[in-house]
């Protein structure tokens, strides 16, 4: 299964949907508790799209946004990417480390600031993977969080680059997390690498 | 009127004035500017990668910094370029993400500028000025009139090449 996300069943995408719905919940409490406060999430949007479609889905290719990405390793590698708007991360930076809303300022951000949003990134990442491990009894091995602050296009070019080699189009798992029914904190992407994908279909007994 | 024309990864777009090309939110990937001056022929590529040769899908040329190089050339002749003429100008290739290791998938950027340049090279074209490399995102607008490459960034400065 190189580049034939079209040949997926609907099956197959329902059970995508649903690994994705469990990792994403206990994500959400995950940074519900850190944050102390209630975060509720989407339900997940299982998408295959052309490369230069992706930035739209977070408000185009120049919105200032975090993202913080995490490289997993194992049986079947992929990719994590939670982005969320610059505004957004200092919200949660404020909260986690129980500074007064809107201290944050995006222009300075310290050592600290930027600990705990790659922190956040980790738990979320984390949380998600544990679950992933449990339903699919497969290992996965992640890296240390990696953190770039600018445009969201550059953000996620250099993420689908890898993908670049092998396809044109790219399967992502997308969760919004909000925060009491009005913001969109973030965007939770788990982009599998093209031949995960049936290792994780298998492991989930979907892979006909 | 004069219309900006948007290119979007992995895409090549040409332009005569009034109209502008741009491409939004360069990270790892290089746009390529190739104008012919006389004519006012001007053409942008949205690069991700830099060789076609170990790709598994090369069909997409404008991916790739050495297929979209000679792509460019090929569709600018068709509209009454002269490769003699031709003169680029590049920006991108950053690397968005530090690892603390040794990561040659992140170091993308710096290979895709070095692929563009040895592309340029060896059609003999010239490059007049480039921004590359470096750790932010750009976005470059190409005004086939001035041949003027504006350059803007988040917290890195405006600058026109």
């Amino acid at each position: 299964m190189s580049d034939n996300f079209n040949e997926l069943s609907s099956i197959q995408l329902d059970a995508l949907k649903e690994i994705g719905n469990i990792g994403a919940g206990n994500a959400a409490t995950a940074l519900a508790q850190m944050v102390n406060s209630k975060i509720d999430m989407d339900v997940p949007q299982v998408s295959i799209l052309p490369f230069e479609d992706v930035a739209d889905l977070i408000g185009g290719a120049e919105k200032y946004v975090v993202g913080i990405y995490l490289n997993v390793s194992g049986s079947a590698p992929l990719n994590i990417l939670f982005l969320l708007p610059i505004e957004n991360a200092c919200l949660l930076v404020d909260m986690l480390i129980g500074k007064p809303l809107n201290t944050t300022n995006p222009e300075h951000l310290n050592d600290m600031d930027i600990s705990a949003m790659m922190e956040l990134g980790n738990i979320i990442s984390a949380t998600y993977l544990n679950s992933l491990a449990m339903f699919t009894q497969l290992s996965f091995l992640p890296s240390v969080p990696a953190l770039g602050m600018d445009m969201a296009g550059a953000i996620l070019d250099a993420i689908l680059a890898q993908f670049g080699q092998v396809a044109d189009h790219v399967l992502l798992l997308e969760t919004q997390f909000r925060k009491e029914d009005v913001d969109v904190v973030g965007h939770f992407f788990l982009l599998p690498e093209p031949e995960s994908l049936s290792v994780i279909l298998s492991a989930l007994g979907v892979n006909f | 009127m004069s219309n900006i024309i948007q290119v979007g990864m992995a895409d090549l777009k040409i332009a005569r004035p009034p109209d502008k090309l741009m491409t939004a939110g360069l990270g790892s990937c290089i746009g390529i500017c190739i104008i012919d001056k006389n004519i006012k022929l001007a053409s942008l590529a949205h690069i991700m990668l830099p060789s076609s040769i170990q790709a598994k899908n090369p069909q997409n040329r404008a991916k790739f910094a050495d297929s979209a190089v000679e792509m460019v050339i090929e569709e600018m002749q068709k509209q009454g370029a002269s490769i003699s003429r031709l003169q680029a100008k590049i920006a991108g290739g950053a690397q968005m993400f530090k690892f603390s290791g040794d990561n040659d998938i992140m170091k993308i950027g710096a290979r895709n500028a070095q692929a563009v340049e040895e592309a340029l090279k060896k059609h003999n074209i010239k490059l007049l000025a480039s921004d590359t490399g470096g750790n932010h995102g750009r976005t470059i607008t190409f005004d086939p009139e001035t041949g003027d490459l504006l350059v803007r960034t988040i917290g890195h400065g405006e600058r026109v090449l």
